[in-house]
This record gives C-alpha cells, sequence and structure tokens, in this order.
C-alpha cells in the first residue's frame, strides 16, 4: 500500500538538516496530564489556573504524616493510553525518585521505576514509519515557582514564590525507542500521539496550559551506524514549532563538537526559544542520584485481564483507524488526515457511503465547514449536495452557498437550491448562449482559437465571465470550458 | 561469601550529606564516619544469608489495587484545611510559599 | 504497682453510668500533670482546657441518656507524632516545634468518636529514633518507677504518661519496638499491631513499611478495650487491612489448654551476655507458667531472626531518609534563611535535626545510593522476605511465640550513649515489625533494682484475639 512506508524510507523523506555523513538520533518523553477531577494521591481539585494554592489537600501538600491513595481513574486513562500505543500492560509498583525541589511538597515524586504499567508498545504515524514505545509510566507532577525579582532573571537576587495548584496532577509519561530519525518525524509522532490522547478522552493535550510536555533526547551518529552516542535531554520546549527547531540545533551542536574532535557530555539543557538555542542545565553525572526505591506507603497494582479487557472495550476508534477506512473509500492520505484532524471523518465516511463523491465531500469539509457547527451537520444531506452538484444540478459556487445555509438551519439541499432559485440550466440552453457569445466577440474568440497557453486561458476566463454574468452564477463554470473546448476542435 | 567491605570514607559520608542536604562540621564529619561505619558492619551480617533466589518485600501481606474513587473532597472541608495549611508556612506571600531565589534549576 | 491507679475499664465503667463525672476524672489526672510532670517530662504539650471541655461533653451525653461510647472519660495521652488538628505536633524535633497540622490523624478521630479525652502530646526520641526518649530535642522523659532511669523508647512519654497516672491509656507508635520496649521498662502492656491493622493516616512516617501505632496500659484488658476502637480499615492508608478485624475482647479470659507456644531459640538470650539473667529467667518463668496452664511449649529456631537488626537498620533508615526530605523549610516547621533555595533548606535541615536523626537520614541515603543498593538496602528486603516465610512456617506448628521483650531493664541516662548498643535493645522486638506480625509485651516479673521486666507474644498475622488471651493468661500467672 502506498501509504506504509518502512522507517528508513520515512528517515530518509526527511530534508538533510546535518552536514554529510550523520544523522539524528531521537527519542521524545512526553509528559501529558490526565483528565481526571482530582489529584493522582489525593482528593485536592485537578484543575488548570485558579488562584494560587486553591487546589490543594494535605495530602498533595506533602503534610507531615499524610499518606497518598491511588485515584482509580487516573489508572484507568493510563491504562487506556497504553492499550492505545499497543503496549503490555502489567502489574507495576510505585517508586520513589528522591531530589530536594522546592516545588515537589514531599522533596521526591512518587512515580515508576523499574516496573511501569505499560511497556514495549507502538506507534504508527500518518506517514507510514512507525516508532516504537518503551514505556507509558504514571506519576505525580510537581508544583510551579514564580521568580520574583527586579531583572526577572533567575539568578538575580529577588525570591521566588510556590504555587502547588499543579502538585499531584496526574500524569503519564511516554517513552519513545531511540527511533525518531528527525524533526518533522518527532513533530508527527506528538501530534497523532496528542490527537489518541484527546480521542480516547485521557487528556486534553494542550501544549499552551503545559498539559502536554514534550522532553527530547537527541544525539547523533554516522549514518546508517548502529550505535547509540551520548544523547542530551532538551527540556522547555513549549510548541511543535520550539521541538523542531530545538531537536535541529541540538543534533547540529553535536556533529560540530564531533567534528572538531570534542564530543558533547551526557546532560540536561534547556531550549531557549528567543534565543533560538539550549543552554545547559544541571549536569547528569553531579548530584543526581535519585535513590529511587519501591514508595512503602503503596502496593502493587495488579490489573485483572477483566478490567483490562473493559478499559480496553471502551477505547472508541483510534485516529489510524479513522484515517484508515477514508482512505479506503478513496480518499488521499492528506484529505482523511484533514479529516480527522477536523474531526469531521465520521460525517464524510457517512456521506460517501451514502454514494457521494469521495473527493467532492472531502473538499468541501477541508475547505467549506467550520468545525463547531458542522458535526450537526446531516450526512445524508450532505451527500444529497454533493450528488446534486456531481450531476451538474449545482454549480460550485452554489454548492458552497448552499452548504452554509444547512449548516445553519438544518434543511435538506433540495429545498435550500429550490428557494436560491438555483435550477441547473439545461445543456442546449447553455450551448446557445455560448454559441451567441461567440458570434458576439469574434476577436476574442480568435484569440482564444489561435493563442497561446497564456492568451487562452485569459480568453477562457473572459467568456466564462461573460456566461456567469449573463446566467447571473447559475451555469456550471466546468461546462461552459467543456463547451468552448469542443467549439474550438471543431 | 562476598569480599570485605571497604570502610567508609570521611568523602564518602561527606557525599552522603550533600544528597541529604545536611552540613557537617570536621568533628561531626569524623565522627559520623566511624559511626556510620560500624552500623555498615552489622550490616555484613546479612551476608550470612543466601537471599539470591528470594523476592524483595514490598507489603508484608501482599496486598494490591488499592484504590480512590475520583471524587473531590467537599469544597468547605478543602478551604478550611487549606487556610489553616497556609497559615503554618514559615513565609507565605499572596497565599504563596516564599523561598529564597533558586540557583540553577535543581539544587 | 500499676494498681494505684483506676483501670480504664473502671472510669468507662463509673461514667457511662453516671458513678462519676468525666470531668471529675479528667481533673484528678490533670492534676497529677500538673504536681508530678515538671520531673518525669512526658508531656511536650498538655492540653487540660480542651481536655475539660471534651469531658463535660462527655458527661452531657451521658446525662442525656445517649451512648457516650466505649471509652467514655477515658483521659488519653497521644504520642507527638499523631496530628492533631490545631495541636502543635512535633515528634519532639527542632524543626516541627512550632508546627500546628490543618487535620487530625484517623487514630485521633476513632479516639474522639469512642469519647476519649486527649490530654496531652507526649515526649518520644525525636522522629521516633531512639529506644530511650533521650533523643527528644526538648529533653528526657524520666521513669516514673526510677527517675534515674530511662522510660525506654521510642514513646517513653506514653508509656511514662501511664505509668504515672497522668493518663489512663495513652497511644505509641512502634517501628522496631517503640511501644513494646517501653512498656515492658514502665512496667506496662504494649501492643504492635499487625502492620495494616491500624491506620498510619496522621502518624508522621519514620519507616513507613514497619511504623504501626499502638496502645499502653495497665492490664490485658485496658489494651484490649482501646485496641478495638482502634483497629480497622482506613481508606486513607492504602497499607490498611481490608478485611474486618475480629475484636479482642471476646476470647480474654478464655482457657489455653493445649495452644501451642514456642520458645525462639534465637530470640531468647540463653548463653547472650547482652542479656541481664533474670530477664532471660523470666522469659523461661514465663513458658512454664503457660505450660502450667495447659499450653504445650516447646523451644522453636528460626534461623533469619538473628538477622533482624541488621536488615532494620538498612531498611528502617532508608525510609525515614526519604520520609524525612520534606522538612526543608519550605512549607512549614522551621526556617533558616540562606542565600539561595539550596542553602536555606541546608540551613534549615542541618539547625532543625537532632544527631541520631541525622546519622539515620545519611545512613539511609548511602543504604539507597547508586552502587551501594543491592548490597544493603536490596539484601535487607530479601531478608525480610525470608524472615517472613520462617515465621509463617513455624506458624503452622505453633499458634504463638514467646520471648523477652528487651534485654534488660530500665536503664540509667547515658548508659548506651554508643548508637550501636542503643540499637541493640531492639534485638528481640525488631522482628515482628519486619514480617508484619502483631506482638503484645506483657509485665512479668522484675530485675535488677527491683525493676518490671516484660515479655513479648508473637503472633501470625491479624492473631491479635489469640495474642491478647495469651496475654491475659501470662497477667493472671505473673509474679507480683
Amino acid at each position: 500500500m502506498s501509504q506504509t512506508r518502512t522507517e528508513t524510507e520515512s528517515a530518509s523523506s526527511e530534508p538533510n538538516l546535518l552536514p554529510e555523513g550523520w544523522e539524528m538520533v531521537i527519542g521524545l518523553e512526553v509528559h501529558a496530564e490526565l483528565a481526571t477531577q482530582t489529584k493522582m494521591f489525593s482528593p485536592a481539585r485537578n484543575q488548570f489556573g485558579g488562584d494560587p494554592n486553591t487546589n490543594v489537600h494535605p495530602v498533595c501538600l506533602g503534610l507531615p504524616g499524610t499518606l497518598p491513595v491511588v485515584n482509580e481513574k487516573a489508572v484507568e486513562h493510563s491504562i487506556r493510553i497504553g492499550l492505545a500505543l499497543n503496549c503490555t500492560v502489567q502489574r507495576c509498583i510505585w517508586a520513589r525518585k528522591n531530589y530536594f525541589y522546592p516545588d515537589m511538597p514531599k522533596d521526591y515524586q512518587i512515580s515508576q521505576y523499574d516496573k511501569p504499567l505499560n511497556v514495549d508498545g507502538w506507534l504508527d504515524l500518518p506517514g507510514g514509519s512507525r516508532v516504537g514505545i518503551e514505556r507509558a509510566h504514571m506519576e505525580e507532577d510537581t508544583g510551579k515557582s514564580t521568580h520574583v525579582g527586579v531583572s526577572g532573571r533567575i539568578h538575580d537576587a529577588g525570591y521566588s514564590l510556590v504555587d502547588y495548584n499543579r502538585a499531584g496532577v496526574p500524569l503519564i509519561e511516554i517513552v519513545t525507542r531511540p527511533e525518531i530519525r528527525g524533526p518533522e518525524q518527532a513533530k508527527e509522532y506528538v501530534e497523532e500521539l496528542r490527537s489518541i490522547l484527546v480521542t480516547i478522552g485521557a487528556s486534553d493535550g494542550k501544549m499552551e496550559e503545559g498539559s502536554l510536555r514534550v522532553d527530547a533526547n537527541v544525539s547523533v551518529r554516522p549514518t546508517g551506524a548502529d550505535e547509540l552516542r551520548t544523547r542530551c535531554e532538551v527540556k522547555n520546549v513549549n510548541s511543535l514549532r520550539s521541538l523542531g527547531r530545538a531537536i535541529i540545533y541540538e543534533a547540529r551542536r553535536h556533529v560540530d563538537l564531533y567534528e572538531a574532535g570534542d564530543s558533547p557530555r551526557q546532560e540536561t539543557r534547556h531550549w531557549d526559544e528567543e534565543a533560538g538555542r539550549s543552554r545547559p542545565g544541571r549536569s547528569k553525572e553531579e548530584a543526581e542520584d535519585y535513590r529511587y526505591f519501591a514508595d512503602p506507603d503503596l502496593v502493587p497494582i495488579d490489573p485483572s485481564a477483566e478490567w483490562i479487557a473493559e478499559i480496553a472495550a471502551s477505547i472508541p476508534a483510534l485516529p489510524k483507524e479513522r484515517r484508515d477506512a477514508l482512505i479506503g473509500k478513496g480518499a488521499s492520505a492528506e484529505a482523511a488526515a484533514m479529516a480527522v484532524g477536523r474531526q469531521l471523518d465520521a460525517l464524510a465516511l457517512a456521506a460517501i457511503e451514502a454514494g457521494a463523491d469521495a473527493d467532492r465531500v472531502l473538499t468541501h469539509v477541508a475547505n467549506n465547514l467550520a468545525v463547531d457547527g458542522a458535526q450537526n451537520l446531516d450526512a445524508g444531506h450532505l451527500a444529497e449536495l454533493v450528488k446534486m452538484e456531481t450531476d451538474g444540478a449545482l454549480t460550485a459556487t452554489q454548492a458552497k452557498q448552499v452548504l452554509a445555509e444547512m449548516v445553519e438551519t438544518g434543511s435538506a439541499p433540495g429545498a435550500v437550491a429550490a428557494a436560491h432559485g438555483f435550477e441547473a440550466m439545461d445543456t442546449g440552453e447553455l450551448e446557445t448562449l455560448v454559441d451567441q457569445l461567440i458570434a458576439d466577440s469574434p476577436e476574442e474568440w480568435e484569440r482564444f482559437v489561435a493563442g497561446d497557453d497564456k492568451a487562452r486561458h485569459k480568453m477562457q476566463g473572459f467568456f466564462t465571465g461573460q456566461i456567469m454574468k449573463a446566467t447571473k452564477g447559475q451555469a456550471d463554470g466546468k461546462a461552459v470550458n467543456q463547451l468552448l473546448n469542443q467549439r474550438a476542435s471543431r | 561469601m562476598p569480599e570485605p567491605r571497604e570502610p567508609l570514607t570521611t568523602d564518602d559520608v561527606a557525599k552522603v550529606a550533600n544528597l541529604a542536604m545536611l552540613d557537617l562540621s570536621d568533628d561531626e564529619l569524623v565522627t559520623f564516619t566511624s559511626q556510620l561505619d560500624a552500623v555498615l558492619d552489622l550490616a555484613g551480617e546479612l551476608n550470612q544469608f543466601d537471599v539470591a533466589e528470594v523476592a524483595p518485600t514490598a507489603h508484608p501481606f501482599g496486598l494490591t489495587n488499592v484504590f480512590r474513587p475520583d471524587e473531590p473532597e467537599p469544597d468547605d472541608i478543602a478551604d478550611a484545611i487549606r487556610e489553616e495549611a497556609l497559615a503554618a508556612g514559615p513565609e507565605v506571600e499572596d497565599h504563596q510559599y516564599r523561598v529564597p531565589p533558586a540557583l540553577g534549576e535543581a539544587l | 504497682m500499676n494498681q494505684r491507679f483506676a483501670t480504664a475499664t473502671n472510669i468507662v465503667a463509673e461514667v457511662s453510668s453516671g458513678a462519676r463525672s468525666a470531668v471529675d476524672v479528667v481533673d484528678e489526672h490533670l492534676a497529677r500533670i500538673a504536681t508530678d510532670d515538671g520531673e518525669i517530662h512526658a508531656f511536650n504539650t498538655v492540653t487540660a482546657d480542651a481536655a475539660r471541655a471534651r469531658a463535660a461533653e462527655i458527661d452531657e451525653l451521658v446525662a442525656s441518656g445517649s451512648e457516650p461510647g466505649p471509652l467514655a472519660g477515658v483521659p488519653i495521652a497521644l504520642k507527638d507524632n499523631m496530628c492533631t488538628r490545631g495541636v502543635r505536633t512535633t515528634c519532639s524535633s527542632k524543626i516541627l516545634e512550632e508546627w500546628v497540622p490543618p487535620y487530625n490523624a484517623t487514630v485521633v478521630e476513632r479516639l474522639a468518636e469512642a469519647g476519649a479525652v486527649v490530654v496531652g502530646k507526649t515526649n518520644l526520641d525525636e522522629f521516633a529514633m531512639g529506644s530511650s526518649t533521650e533523643n527528644s530535642a526538648f529533653g528526657p522523659t524520666r521513669n516514673p518507677l526510677d527517675t534515674g532511669r530511662v522510660p525506654g523508647g521510642s514513646s517513653g512519654g506514653s508509656a511514662a504518661a501511664v505509668a504515672a497516672g497522668f493518663a489512663s491509656l495513652s497511644l505509641g507508635s512502634d517501628t522496631g519496638g517503640s511501644i513494646r520496649q517501653p512498656a515492658a521498662l514502665c512496667g506496662l502492656v504494649g501492643v504492635k499491631p499487625t502492620y495494616g491493622a491500624v491506620s498510619r493516616y496522621g502518624l508522621i512516617a519514620f519507616a513507613s513499611s514497619l511504623d504501626q501505632i499502638g496502645p499502653f496500659a495497665h492490664t490485658v484488658g485496658d489494651a484490649a478495650l482501646i485496641y478495638d476502637v482502634l483497629a480497622g480499615h482506613d481508606p486513607r492508608d492504602s497499607t490498611s487491612i481490608v478485611q474486618p478485624q475480629a475484636s479482642v475482647l471476646t476470647d480474654l479470659g478464655a482457657p489455653i489448654d493445649g495452644l501451642r507456644v514456642g520458645v525462639v531459640k534465637e530470640l531468647s538470650g540463653q548463653g547472650n551476655e547482652a542479656f541481664e539473667p533474670a530477664v532471660v529467667q523470666a522469659a523461661a518463668d514465663a513458658a512454664e507458667a503457660l505450660a502450667s496452664a495447659g499450653a504445650k511449649v516447646e523451644d522453636v529456631s528460626i534461623p533469619s531472626a538473628v538477622a533482624g537488626l541488621s536488615a532494620y537498620y538498612m531498611i528502617a533508615p532508608a525510609e525515614a531518609s526519604s520520609n524525612l526530605a520534606r522538612y526543608d523549610g519550605v512549607r512549614y516547621g522551621l526556617r533558616h534563611d540562606g542565600p539561595n533555595t539550596a542553602a536555606m533548606m541546608r540551613a534549615s535541615r542541618t539547625a532543625g535535626f537532632g544527631d541520631e536523626v541525622k546519622r539515620r537520614i545519611m545512613l539511609g541515603t548511602y543504604a539507597l545510593s547508586a552502587g551501594y543498593y543491592d548490597a544493603f538496602y536490596g539484601k535487607a528486603q530479601r531478608i525480610r522476605t525470608l524472615m517472613i516465610q520462617e515465621f509463617d512456617e513455624i506458624y503452622q506448628n505453633y499458634d504463638v511465640l514467646l520471648s523477652p521483650t528487651s534485654p534488660c531493664v530500665a536503664f540509667e541516662f547515658g548508659a548506651k550513649a554508643d548508637p550501636l548498643t542503643m540499637y541493640y535493645n531492639d534485638v528481640c522486638t525488631i522482628p515482628s515489625n519486619l514480617t508484619g506480625h502483631p506482638a503484645i509485651s506483657v509485665p512479668f516479673g522484675l530485675g535488677q533494682a527491683g525493676l518490671p521486666i516484660g515479655v513479648q507474644i508473637l503472633g501470625p498475622m491479624l492473631s491479635e484475639p489469640r495474642l491478647f488471651q495469651v496475654a491475659a493468661a501470662l497477667e493472671e500467672v505473673a509474679p507480683r
């Protein structure tokens, strides 16, 4: 099939962004906040925004004596994500990741370490490549500090204010294998993942609100090599655009170092979007000893086969399946992706299945329908409209106008068209009009018949325009062109 | 039997104190080093037992799947508790905990 | 020696029947606190006004004919590591000296519902780390039986409060023996419940997988009375046992004919010079007494029990190093400022923690750090599994096991200044924390200087009804 490509083909389809002989090796870590009412371990609300320290509770403030209890809904969402990413869902335990940080109320983060919930999955991208998923584990989010100081820079004097509204919000961290080969594939992966998370209702996927955050592990190697070289983790990538830029910057930095006889050191770096560069954070060698151990306040999660099956049954059709359904009906990969991206694929599919022309349906879905409101459009009506169009009963312009009114009023296309007096012009009538016009405009006709492509094109515009004017737009432009060409070739 | 353990050094203890965010004087460093070393000797007794095939204990009775429903605490209770919790903060400004400036991203 | 104070069972009977007012009971106890606690220092905080107000409420309930609860009017002291809303909870540490929790521990709510009257918060070894209460940042507690000696620890204040007649019952927490050892040293009954039988919500953690709350009482009957109030599932504690727990009052006083009792060789102190001879003898006498009462008594061996102390001193500090990370000066407790956040955290922790706490935090940090995890913490958790297996196997053939509670009677202040010598105090009590099994210490006989000795009864998971039954039988035949 044309839309399935192998990974290497996909990689080579990326424009060559590195000097000859080098390739990128990228792994992504995506943190997504789960769509729950309450936090991972505490009954405080999981809510974006709000006044500082209003969505807090003794448990998520880490007050002495408090204990965590797992939010069942967060686990359910996490299993749903694991299944959507083709992972094995397994018995898992909670681990404490120990480090001091004022945003983290207990000075350890409850996460999963050697026994995560979801392992060994994959995600097929619209472009045809497949990205391996190493793991998707649950953890809790940290709070947020705001620096208050004269210059607003992090290194000046002044102080910070800590808000724990976000502390303890349930997160899933989805880690790919280092199989991504360029910024375009990385962006495609994040977009597809985001679309899945939204489709299954596990996360709102809003990058701008920080509910979806991406860290990129970047390294480079000689093209075609098997080795994995030293990688740097680039954080603070807040948009897809930043993700692409950060990856290119970081990979080029590595190549420059290698080509200068040096090598990068393993570290966490921060992307500075304004400056267009990454800067070193803390070094991995220094003081990073997280002392993971099983959290003694929590017990293992051992999801039963029944529970997993129940969750699996609740998963709606995923974006890939939905795209494939349209492609199976003759849609191009791009048009299918567009329809699914706009959440109008079900409408389009139903209209096509009702007998409407796929291209015309997808053109309307892509260009002539706003996402809001179009959800309520009746697929049967859309199919009728497209049929009227392909039968020549309506011109493209008329169809667009009728469609807009259908969305507004919910009326059937026939009724709308009749109300506007849009009636298909009889072919004989149109022929008479065209022949009359040719007779009335001999000079223009001569230029149409004898001129070069450019002149012919220009004159075609003239004749079509005149006919449209004469018919108040009711003529079908395509039919006019056909008649003109027919007359010219006689 | 595993080989004998290397004695703990003051460097080891200084590193551990750093991880634990504790400052030690030079005298304390020496005293703690010898005391901690003695406890690690005690831990040598563990080597009498071959437990390579034994799984570590997570919970003594093997509890699993303990969950809480996804329901928020009633707002009135939450509000009262929150105000009392904030009142206990060493330095609170605009309903937030005030701390000195950070140095670097993590500590 | 404890007969000079009314039992909780008697207080409940009198208060519930209206024969005596709860206010009168609490006033009597508060008066003793006022007179004697200056010397004993059982309390960090005395809640006299709240106690009187609560007692008056109980009296009103009784007067109105309402059910005042199974602990109606009983003055109770709480170890100062259990959160009490509006009443400071210090862990006897400078780092929490002024901290006032915004919530109550589950046990505190259960006691309140049962009609108990909390008279105050008791002293402990800082963060429950110690066996003498000498590690309190606010000064040691004295043993009411001999004020030149320690009450044991870490729940020394709670033990002393009951022994001195300041409260009729008290709560302690037991991570490695911190209820049973001070109970033994103060001549009281002390209970370490099955792990998960009593909620830990609101107990300020030392070592989460080992900590359990339990009572101190003058008698086994009093301990049973409060135990039934404390035990039960709590949805706020993920490690809380879900299944229903049987009342421990039911089998109290039932004969022990045919009961199978094992005397644990490794914990008996036989031939061990670290044990006081009178203690070893008392445990042997207790076994003999049970046999006379119809039990079948035999020696048993649990080889891994000798590894208990070393496994414990890896696991407990490791968990503590993580549990105590949150004391960083940001959200509550002591703050010493610094030029940046890290410096502030260091200064606060350095000033706020005492030496023993620092020692254990560093030991635990080391045991968990990269390169040492398997050799220390990982190995200890495996030994723990081995120990559970060996004990479970023994319990196939024995109903309960017997050993001394502590190697010695109450010792003098400063007698065990070396950390390792102090740690050795817990050698008999630690195994049940590691296995999660329950244990009760009961006074049995006297040792050096006429001070009380405790013997410990151990049983399998949720065997509390049986343990209380045997403890009551032992109490019955104990030399007086």
